[in-house]
């Protein structure tokens, strides 16, 4: 059974000189519980395509569901399904950790003792429960991001929606927020859905990989399928051979590193 | 509703947490209340206008429930900026809520605000009347800072950066304190003045307050409230409509 389903999703952007299309008619669906990646270079429409499925932006045209319920027509239930890890920091950095997390309980209607519990439970797992009153203008990078996942599921959603969940953050806890997730993946049944430009990731955490380029997917399958289709003997060459250039050229670097600036260097 | 509360409480703890903030937007009307009420009092004085400090006391409670309301508003960039409204967004809330959540908080704040000031101006010799009248002094105030805190919020939910935000202040904050009536009476200004302030939304808040804590009026009490209503029921309208059309880039 699918849990998302996307069909021939068209996002356009109005510009100076015109339209800019950013998802050019990508269709795919996820299965229940699959850890779904996925994989492009900067600019390829990946954070445009989960932006528009999370309902902050609205599709140009096409059609999206969440939890069999309707982004646009059914947006509040489709909303109920999900959590979700932005790429930038989205939490109110004057607020505590906790306070945070309350917030995000209530505006998803938690009863209150249910969501006590369920606070302390999820700041433990991500071992932020003796760091609960601090500020949350006071954490790193990584700490933040381990909040926003703690967030992202205090309210049992069956999606869990990670956008380049480890973009800026050093190795350790790189490995440190996948095991996080392929543990609620396993235990709890949660869907994932990730995007990154990181081939190993991809490689090494999803079921199934997308790669997109330009706005459209060029192939979606098993990881062992896609190399087996393109000959390669691992995903970066399938890469190349499938759109001809590598995952990280034309400045993508500068790209990454203007991103972390927006990321941390805000305050 | 109850997101309408925890986005009001989020208001409110911010606030509350930032006492430079709070100290900050102090000094400016306590300037304005020690620079005018010695500078201007005696002329005013002489010139038969009564009680200078009573005139101005409420043009200069007005005055920073405008600023400060305007700036809460406005402050809605701050959380396009650093993120959090995306927070809000992916939630199974409807958009008017959020909203109303923001706008009651800011309004709160800064009508709380305009209470701090009228209590420095006691310490200026405001005096007040009668306890009924002041009933009404506080309706006044929370209006004033509601239809503002709307009116920021609506320019905020059109920019998209903090760019725009000397241009606001420059061409719509300043004339709208200074053409209310808030530091002179209207009656004496020449027609076109008079015919601007007719428009300025602050001049019937600025004008109520009067009415309220000094019986003193232009336009007449009830006149004020149900135009500041007015403003303040077509602006929280303005405000949700651009921001239920909000996508987050």
């Amino acid at each position: 059974m699918s849990i998302i389903e996307v069909k021939n999703l068209i996002k356009k952007f109005k510009t100076k000189d015109g339209e800019f299309t950013a998802v050019n008619n990508v269709s795919f669906s996820v299965l229940k519980g699959e850890i779904f990646a996925f994989l492009g270079p900067n600019g390829a429409g990946k954070t445009t395509t989960i932006k528009t499925i999370t309902t902050l932006l609205h599709p140009t045209s096409g059609e999206i569901k969440l939890n069999g319920f309707d982004v646009v027509l059914n947006s509040n239930e489709a909303r109920k399904s999900f959590g979700i890890v932005f790429q930038d920091p989205s939490l109110d950095d004057e607020l505590t950790a906790y306070e945070n997390m309350e917030i995000h309980g209530v505006l998803y209607n938690l009863p209150k003792d249910l969501l006590k519990k369920r606070i302390e439970e999820l700041l433990k797992f991500v071992e932020l429960w003796d760091r609960k009153d601090d500020f949350v203008k006071n954490f790193s990078g990584g700490m933040k991001r381990r909040l926003e996942i703690a967030r992202g599921l205090l309210h049992h959603p069956k999606i869990l929606f990670l956008d380049e969940p480890t973009l800026g953050l050093d190795p350790q806890t790189r490995n440190h927020i996948w095991s996080y997730v392929k543990d609620l993946n396993i235990k709890e049944g949660i869907t994932i859905f990730f995007t990154t430009h990181y081939i190993e990731e991809a490689e090494k955490v999803a079921n199934k990989v997308a790669i997109i380029d330009k706005g459209k997917i060029i192939i979606l399958d098993y990881p062992q399928n896609i190399l087996e289709k393109t000959n390669a003997k691992s995903l970066e060459e399938a890469f190349i051979s499938l759109t001809g250039h590598s995952i990280r050229e034309e400045g993508a670097d500068s790209l990454d590193k203007m991103r972390l600036k927006r990321r941390f260097g805000r305050r | 509703m109850k997101a309408v509360y925890i986005l009001w409480l989020r208001q409110i703890k911010r606030y509350w947490r930032s006492k430079s903030r709070m100290i900050g937007s102090l000094a400016q009307p306590l300037l304005f209340l020690l620079a005018f009420s010695f500078g201007f009092g005696p002329i005013f004085q002489k010139a038969g206008g009564g009680n200078y400090i009573e005139f101005l006391t409420p043009g200069i409670v007005g005055m920073s429930i405008l600023f400060t309301a305007i700036f809460s508003g406005v402050e809605l960039i701050w959380d396009k900026q650093f993120g959090f409204i995306k927070e809000t967004f992916v939630a199974p809330v409807p958009r008017y809520q959020i909203i109303l959540g923001r706008i009651l908080g800011g309004a709160t704040v800064s009508s709380f605000q305009g209470f701090l000031v009228f209590l420095i101006s006691l310490l200026f010799g405001f005096k007040i009347t009668n306890f009924f009248s002041l009933f009404f002094g506080f309706v006044f105030m929370f209006l004033i800072a509601f239809a503002f805190t709307s009116l920021g919020t609506a320019i905020a939910s059109a920019l998209d950066d903090i760019q725009g935000f000397q241009l606001i202040m420059n061409f719509l904050v300043m004339p709208t304190f200074l053409f209310s009536g808030a530091i002179f009476p209207l009656n004496n200004l020449p027609e076109f003045l008079k015919f601007i302030a007719q428009f300025n939304p602050l001049s019937y808040g600025v004008d109520g307050l009067r009415w309220a804590l000094i019986s003193n009026s232009h336009f007449g009490g009830i006149f004020d409230l149900f135009v500041l209503f007015g403003v303040s029921v077509v602006l929280v309208g303005i405000a949700t409509y651009i921001f239920s059309k909000m996508e987050v880039k």
